[in-house]
């Protein structure tokens, strides 16, 4: 792991301003730190959203829910409107991960992780994802986790999030 | 960089490098070896320990981001004279053989239980809407961040299922 | 003084049948559980030594080569950095078990892709960490090197070759025969507690706290990696966090730490990674496995044949033996085997949990199976046909054997008669099966020694460089002790994992609790007689317990028997003529019943049930928890668990708790485990055999053969991943 300058966000506004020029937000940490200490992510600036008010579900006027980026993979999987009338995302969140991991991770670092591509994660070998142009290892290698469907011959690494299966089948969208 | 620790209710002032994790706060840092480090990547569980009531992989998180928090790891939970149920219970169930999982499984379990009193609904609960009961299937389930190699597994599940009978 | 024990002859004086004590056998707690539930017991890279710096250890990226470190000065620069370090004595992989000497060294050639060629060491383990992922590593003058097993050239095992009668024709003329290609692929130990040392010198004395199974053979594996008399080196390791296997022979951190802690003059702590753990350990090898099998027209074997190819390093002399048990698992009158070995430039093979059996044994059961479903018999019946009377190779008697009662008994205790026809049973979307297998494996007795003090009051200590990889053999030792020595469990203090105490045979094979129990045993037997011999009395007429000896109508405190004066002695266990006069071996049977949903393929094990006999039973709790340990991993090689090498350099893509799937609580159901009385004379004086090994010595069968059951589909490419059965169905 590179050494950082660590920098703890005390607004929205503050967070963007300090991330500009190439540093990057942790919330969970639970892939971002795993990726640093392979160091296939090397952050100059780390900036921790962890106290921000991100982390509330609301109830939306037309019959929806407001997820904050920073709710809980447990807090989301737990919450009773979410296990009452979004059972698919309950069960898709349960699915993964551990409960450790779920009482870490967040929805919108669930939607941000990088692939779980064993190239990409391993230094020495060639990854467009990682390094763009230096190639896919993975498309001669041992592949039987990737992708058959949405393939390129630059790529077959999968997004590995359950979640984010359930969020696309309910019809989610992102927004600030 | 400095960075507060309420550790097993001892108030601990670290001024460490930001890049130090959790786990290696505790076992690098403050000799608390108890906390063990089997991958340092999230996938044992080996390093589980409680932030503000809930469970979480050490070895994944860094020290820093947890300025002022309250962590309780095995040392917290008992000691060999004075040892929890559920530590008790591992003992007389031989709930561990090697014993390097144990203090993760303890921990992980210690607030698994809290979990499901909350009414937290698993991967195998069959109606997510209302709470689970304490199945072996429920908590073979909930336990599946906390491998062990020598599979103590169904003495694990055992131990866990009379600890929590003798507390309700 | 030295009490000394060489197993000529039958031990057929049962002593442990009726110690007044009654300890031995008996399911008790672990005495150092309290320690490890509370994170209190120290394991290698937890001991707190003023002044520790840390190491990392660097890996070669390709499989061939000159080793050129490109930037090593601007690392060496970097904050914090105490050293780079590429020496000729570093290890190119661990020692296999029971080497007793360093294996190929040397940090300068690169032969296989996750070689550790350096180590970085810092003051801090964040600074060694990333100087250490900085160092730029470049192989030069690499020759194109051979990682698949099928295109490798081939060196027979000439040794293992058995060519008995006619199998050719005994296949050729058979009512019934099946001849079938298996493979498995490699699988990793991974025990929960990566490889780590701490090195401390001391002037030219080096003490290493480590993670070892085998101490005194690891002590001479680290001298002679170093140059120094084994004399000059301690290995302590009271808490090894697992082994199976890959902690058998010294590893390559151990000598980093070594080298680096002298030429920094500090104590210096060096653990592997968890990818490290899995690219520069040990594998066990993959398998390629042709088993042949004739019948008659009753189900009876006229013949066996058994061929398999397994892979190592270019010089390494370690084989996979697959065939251990096939050479007398079964009678068949024409046998033919045959072991290969291939050199691969992919990480060295040794030791896994059951080298051999774990997957020559699953192999074969796969393959009765199959010869059932030929003949249209019980598969339980068909293995109670073919049980040997002796050793159908060497014509030798079996030492004991209980496999008739467990395969019946184990039968029994899972409900095997409500066995469903194929493709016959079906719960919602899943389909039900049953799968049995035996199990056995070869019993071995090593030198062993221990010694015992009674001290003056009354309580004894019992100390030998054995481990305890939780094994129990905190427990065992004890028990033998208190047993022998008439007092309870609490008085009876062991001290294990230090190499200044007496050698003991080490943790592995499955001989560890016998070898040294046996020591402790033969130590024990000299205190009774001087104690008899203080009081005036014949040994067998002193009755000891809760510390106290009676004896002619008298009783007296130990206490005040000694006066003040303790009794030591050392016991010294070797193997003797019993270990050649018989076949000694351990059998057992296991049965499963699977789920496979029948749209994705998926298999869960619903209930798994063992039955094994394995001599006396030392401690019926940790003895169990040996089982169900052998069979979780048989769990593992039968659904999830498969080192996936690139096809291209071989290295190890998924080398890492997250990809190479160990079993999780979630895999395992409530298993159940029978332990079945037997006594075996010709093994040791305790009439014990070992358990360690036998519970995963073809588990792996039962859930394929189950999986068959529920679905017909047979995987012969282990492990039955849910793409290999869905593709059959």
């Amino acid at each position: 792991m590179r050494a950082f300058d660590y920098v703890r966000a005390d607004s929205a506004e503050g967070a963007v301003r300090d991330a500009a020029g190439g540093a990057a937000f942790i919330a969970g940490g639970t892939n971002l730190i795993d990726l640093m200490k392979l160091e296939v992510m090397s952050p100059e600036t780390l900036v921790d959203i962890n106290r921000l008010a991100m982390n509330g579900i609301e109830d939306t006027a037309d019959g929806g829910l407001r997820i904050g980026a920073l709710v809980t993979n447990s807090d989301l999987a737990n919450d009773s409107r979410v296990r009452r009338n979004w059972p698919v995302l309950s069960r898709a969140l349960l699915a993964g991960a551990s409960g450790q991991l779920r009482n870490k991770a967040t929805t919108g670092g669930n939607l941000l992780q990088r692939t779980r591509c064993l190239y990409f994660y391993d230094r020495a070998s060639a990854c467009n994802k990682r390094e763009p142009g230096t190639g896919c290892a993975a498309q001669e290698g041992f592949n039987r986790i990737l992708a058959v469907l949405g393939t390129s011959e630059h790529c077959i690494a999968t997004h590995p999030s359950d979640m984010a299966v359930a969020m696309r089948a309910l019809g989610a969208e992102g927004r600030r | 960089m400095e960075t507060n620790l309420e550790i097993n209710g001892t108030r601990h002032r670290l001024d460490i490098d930001p890049r130090t994790t959790l786990l290696d706060a505790l076992r690098h840092h403050l000799g608390l070896t108890g906390s063990k480090k089997g991958c340092d990547h999230g996938q044992c569980g080996a390093c589980t320990v409680i932030v503000n009531g809930r469970r979480i992989n050490s070895c994944l998180t860094l020290a820093c981001m947890h300025d002022g928090d309250e962590v309780t790891t095995i040392e917290g939970i008992g000691q060999p004279d004075n040892l929890s149920a559920l530590q008790a219970a591992f003992v007389q169930e031989d709930g561990f053989q090697c014993g390097y999982c144990t203090p993760g499984q303890i921990c992980s379990a210690t607030a698994m239980l809290e979990e499901v009193r909350n009414g937290w609904p698993s991967h195998v609960t069959d109606d997510i809407a209302s709470g689970a009961e304490l199945t072996d299937a429920e908590i073979s389930e909930r336990m599946s961040g906390n491998l062990c190699r020598c599979a103590a597994y169904p003495n694990i599940v055992e131990a866990i299922r009379k600890a929590a009978e003798k507390s309700a | 003084m030295t009490e000394h024990f060489k197993m000529d002859a039958p031990a057929t004086e049962h002593r442990l049948d009726d110690m007044a004590q009654g300890l031995v056998g008996a399911p008790l707690d672990r005495p150092e559980g309290p320690f490890k539930v509370t994170g209190t017991a120290t394991y290698a890279n937890e001991w707190q030594i003023e002044g520790m710096v840390h190491g990392i250890m660097v890996r070669s990226p390709g499989n061939s080569g000159r080793v050129v470190l490109a930037n090593r000065d601007a690392v060496a620069a970097m904050p914090g950095v105490l050293a780079v370090i590429q020496d000729d004595r570093l290890l190119r992989n661990p020692a296999q078990g029971t080497a007793d000497a360093a294996p190929i060294q040397g940090a300068r050639h690169a032969d296989y892709t996750g070689q550790l060629i350096a180590v970085v060491v810092a003051e801090s383990f964040e600074q060694a960490r990333h100087a250490a992922q900085s160092l730029t590593v470049v192989l030069e003058s690499g020759k194109t090197v051979t990682v698949d097993p099928d295109t490798a050239a081939v060196e027979p095992q000439e040794g293992q070759a058995v060519d008995q009668g006619d199998l050719e024709s005994a296949m050729r003329d058979a009512a019934h025969r099946v001849d079938v290609v298996y493979s498995t692929p490699s699988h990793s130990s991974s025990p929960m507690e990566p490889h780590a040392s701490i090195a401390t010198w001391d002037g030219d004395d080096l003490t290493l706290r480590g993670s070892y199974q085998m101490l005194k053979y690891n002590r001479n594996e680290l001298a002679d990696a170093l140059g120094i008399h084994p004399d000059r080196v301690r290995i302590i390791s009271p808490f090894v966090g697992g082994g199976f296997g890959s902690k058998l022979g010294l590893s390559p951190e151990a000598v980093a730490a070594a080298i680096a802690a002298q030429q920094l003059g500090r104590p210096v702590s060096v653990a592997l990674t968890r990818p490290q753990v899995y690219e520069a350990t040990m594998r066990r090898s993959e398998t390629h496995q042709r088993v042949r099998l004739s019948a008659d027209g009753d189900g009876r074997l006229t013949g066996l044949g058994h061929d398999a190819r397994v892979s190592n390093l270019p010089g390494e002399t370690f084989a996979e033996p697959v065939l251990q048990a096939s050479h007398f698992l079964y009678a068949g009158s024409n046998r033919q085997m045959s072991l290969d070995l291939v050199r691969l430039h992919r990480m060295c093979a040794g030791s896994v949990r059951a080298p051999g059996e774990a997957v020559g044994v699953t192999v074969l059961e796969n393959a009765m199976d199959e010869l059932a479903h030929e003949i249209g018999i019980d598969p339980v019946a068909l293995r109670l046909r073919n049980i040997p009377e002796t050793d159908p190779e060497s014509g030798k008697d079996f030492s004991s054997s209980r496999f008739r009662e467990a395969l019946e008994s184990g039968a029994e205790a899972f409900g095997w008669a409500d066995r469903p026809g194929l493709k016959e049973r079906r719960e919602g979307e899943w389909l039900i099966g049953y799968g049995m297998a035996s199990a056995a494996r070869i019993n071995v007795l090593m030198e062993s020694q221990a010694r015992v003090t009674l001290l003056p009051d009354g309580t004894a200590r019992v100390e030998t460089d054995m481990t305890d990889i939780g094994t129990g053999t905190y427990a065992i030792l004890g028990q033998i002790a208190g047993d022998m020595l008439g007092l309870p469990r609490d008085a009876v203090t062991v001290v294990l994992g230090d190499t200044g105490l007496p050698p003991a045979a080490g943790s592995g094979g499955s001989w560890g609790a016998a070898s040294s129990g046996t020591s402790v045993y033969v130590a024990c037997e000299a205190i009774r007689r001087q104690l008899a011999e203080r009081l005036g009395v014949a040994e067998p007429d002193l009755m000891l317990k809760d510390g106290r000896a009676t004896y002619a109508n008298q009783t007296q405190a130990l206490s005040d028997v000694l006066k003040g004066d303790e009794i030591a002695k050392l016991g010294h266990v070797t193997p003797g003529d019993t270990s050649k006069a018989v076949r000694q071996a351990t059998f057992g049977a296991y049965f499963a019943e699977v789920a496979v949903h029948a749209a994705t393929g998926e298999t869960r094990v619903r209930r798994m049930h063992g039955s094994f006999a394995a001599g006396r039973i030392l401690n019926a709790k940790t003895a169990r928890s040996q089982c169900l340990g052998g069979m979780t991993f048989g769990i593992g090689i039968a659904l999830t668990e498969e080192m996936a090498f690139d096809p291209r350099d071989g290295h190890v893509t998924n080398h890492n708790l997250a990809e190479y799937h160990i079993p999780v609580n979630a895999d395992v159901p409530q298993l159940t485990v029978a332990l079945l009385e037997e006594r075996d004379d010709w093994a040791n004086p305790l009439q014990a055999k070992g358990i360690g090994e036998l519970g995963i010595c073809g588990a792996a069968a039962a859930i394929t053969n189950a999986i068959f059951n529920a679905t017909g589909v047979r995987v012969r490419d282990y492990p039955a991943t849910l793409d290999k059965v869905i593709a059959g169905m």
